[in-house]
């Protein structure tokens, strides 16, 4: 066992490219959620994004249009799900394991002659100065641009949610959509945009794993990060920081966990390989301790004659 | 009890119904771990799958499932196949074992062929390929070319076939170069991309410029070629869009001879339980073409313990070795016999790190 062979610093910056395409993901469906829809097909939209993304960016030469696409890829898919769920009232929970299933086989075909295909590479963000601080430098400010524009994103739907009052009428209508609807608010078409954005985050997800992470398109090779990203926002108490918490804690256990088996730590490596999923739901479930609680119309059907 | 008679009416039923009509077609089924287009594993499986189509034409229809988890779902995948008329199922991972021969119990007149696992029935074959011989030869390049003397080994499962491939190329690389250290990190996924590059990441970050892998993606390949100055091999498949570097040379499995072989049997009726294990000498592994990357005397060396691998003149695993706790295994010109590999638990002397129980 040698410890000194882990770089602490390397370690951590490789947590937060690590933890972006779930951050990511599980943003978009937090909106979902807040807005009183449950999505299952996060994975399918995850999938679509990563291969619509990549071909947006190997025929563009263009990786931040490549992401665009990855965005447009994944809300054109989710525009399905809104169909299934807001038009024909179909069950979400089927729809949107229907949504994964149809995205997964969807993306083998659109990707059939991607395979073996080297995307443009993502150049990391100068940031001047900022990347020379010794230490920090390394960890915070030496990343690509999308795991800033993850965080951004946490950000900015933190923000929405408690401040904004589009934020307010979203929670409303995750919450009581009839109450909403007496309201006058528009309850379809504003769940159709948390629809959609949930997507198009998604989908930027899936497109960081195959634009930037592993950098090569393979099929499924989004191998469940989508159903990790909804188990989040569970247990994330629909919170946004907590769903940061959650993305870092367990992109970082993962991390940490592979360079211990690297160090030849002696731990068992079941242990070591089960650590990430543990830590995270008991680090959040204690959290969840509070009275958070899910919104309460989440996966209930609304029709205008209720 | 009930459900297993249910089934087995059914089978009854739906082969009597299927006799009667489609008699001349042999229908073959593929339960595959992962995607066709892995580039690795299951690629390569469908390459055999499609060969066997090839071969038969209108006489034989294929069916495949593709990414089936390891366990019940892999039951319930068998079983509809079995219903639906499949004559011959392949079944191709080693986590599919007890699934196979559960679902050959209530199946008598199916057959069955499981890769990589120990367990057989009437109706279950099984076979593999010996892996551990193109390891042999990844090991010497590696311990050849490696200047930090420090290879990364990204395994899946601590299964008997995976940890073979560790040993017979920890002991091929010891061999080139006493110095050589293995980092083994055990990712327990057969094929999941990102996991497989992050391991390959963390590997070439603690110091390997080697890193061998037994997952099925091309994500290690591609961390490696983002990473520069570090080589790999390409596994299962060629990988050869990753050639010249990284990827210098790689294990091929070709199973299509042994599935147009299997398939003819059961079409001929002669098809009966085996265990097949098959090397570098009847083809069933290959070795990828060896790139200009590695050193000329090097790449001579290689295709030379190639040959006398093919030819039978030499076995990867020859004493004199020992195993990791300093236990005597093979004395001086012995040679491992197979029951010991297949059930292979333990790693040889030198490696350090506890296989996962």
């Amino acid at each position: 066992m040698d410890l000194s062979v882990i770089n602490p610093i390397l370690l951590l910056a490789a947590l937060m490219s690590a933890a972006t395409p779930i951050l990511l993901a599980a943003t978009g469906e937090l909106v979902v959620e807040r807005a009183g829809v449950l999505n299952l097909g996060v994975e399918g939209m995850m999938i679509v994004g990563a291969i619509a993304g990549f071909i947006v960016a190997v025929n563009t030469g263009s990786p931040a249009l490549g992401f665009i696409g990855a965005a447009a890829g994944g809300a054109v898919l989710s525009l399905l799900f809104v169909f299934l769920t807001q038009v024909a009232l179909a069950n979400q929970v089927a729809s949107g394991l229907g949504l994964t299933l149809f995205g997964l086989g969807l993306s083998a075909l659109m990707g059939q002659s991607y395979v073996g295909v080297k995307p443009p590479r993502m150049a990391d963000l100068d940031l001047g100065p900022l990347s020379d601080i010794p230490v920090l430098g390394r960890i915070l400010f030496s990343h690509d641009a999308m795991v800033y524009i993850g965080l951004l994103i946490v950000l900015g739907v933190w923000a929405g949610l408690k401040f904004t009052r589009a934020g307010l009428v979203l929670r409303a209508v995750g919450e009581n959509h009839d109450a909403a609807h007496a309201l006058g608010y528009k309850v379809k078409r504003i769940r159709t945009l948390a629809i959609l954005f949930g997507g198009a985050c998604a989908g930027m997800g899936g497109a960081y794993i195959s634009l930037i992470r592993v950098p090569q398109w393979t099929e499924g090779m989004t191998a469940g990060v989508g159903w990790i990203a909804l188990a989040l926002v569970v247990f994330a108490s629909w919170k946004p920081w907590r769903v940061l918490l959650g993305a870092y804690l367990f992109g970082g256990i993962t991390q940490l966990q592979l360079n211990l088996q690297g160090a030849g730590v002696a731990i068992p490596v079941e242990y070591l390989a089960m650590s990430p999923y543990i830590v995270t739901i008991i680090v959040l479930v204690i959290l969840s301790a509070d009275k958070s609680r899910a919104p309460g119309s989440l996966g209930r059907i609304f029709h205008a004659s209720h | 009890m009930t459900f297993t008679k249910l089934m087995a009416t059914a089978a009854l039923t739906l082969g009597l119904a299927t006799g009667a009509f489609a008699q001349d077609k042999t229908k073959v089924g593929f339960v595959f771990v992962g995607p066709v287009g892995d580039g690795g594993w299951t690629y390569e499986h469908n390459q055999g799958r499609l060969a066997v189509e090839k071969e038969f034409g209108d006489k034989v229809e294929t069916v495949y499932v593709e990414s089936v988890a390891e366990g019940p779902d892999s039951e319930r995948v068998m079983t509809q196949m079995a219903l639906d008329g499949a004559d011959l199922i392949f079944t191709t991972s080693f986590g599919y074992m007890d699934p196979t021969i559960n679902v050959a119990a209530k199946f008598p007149n199916v057959k069955f062929e499981h890769a990589t696992g120990y367990k057989r029935a009437d109706n279950v074959s099984t076979y593999s390929a010996r892996f551990y011989e193109g390891r042999a030869i990844q090991g010497h390049i590696a311990g050849a070319m490696t200047k930090s003397n420090i290879v990364g080994y990204i395994g899946s499962f601590p299964i008997p076939e995976v940890i073979r491939g560790i040993n017979s190329a920890y002991i091929h690389a010891k061999k080139v170069n006493p110095d050589v250290q293995f980092k083994i990190i055990w990712a327990y996924t057969w094929f999941d991309p990102a996991k497989e590059a992050d391991a390959a990441k963390v590997l070439i970050e603690q110091g390997a410029d080697v890193i061998l892998q037994h997952t099925d993606s091309t994500a290690p390949q591609a961390a490696a070629q983002k990473a520069g100055n570090v080589i790999t091999f390409g596994q299962a498949s060629d990988m050869a869009q990753y050639a010249p570097m990284p990827r210098v040379s790689s294990i091929i499995d070709n199973w299509a001879p042994y599935y147009i072989a299997r398939t003819k049997a059961v079409m001929d009726g002669t098809w009966a339980s085996t265990d097949t294990w098959d090397g570098i000498g009847p083809g069933m592994v290959g070795i990828g073409e060896i790139s200009d990357a590695v050193p000329a005397e090097v790449k001579a060396e290689a295709l030379a313990l190639k040959d006398k691998i093919a030819s039978g003149e030499y076995h990867p695993f020859t004493g004199p070795l020992k195993k990791q706790d300093g236990s005597d295994w093979l004395a001086e010109g012995e040679t491992a016999d197979d029951g010991t590999l297949a059930g292979m638990n333990f790693y040889v002397e030198g490696i350090e790190g506890d296989i996962p129980q």
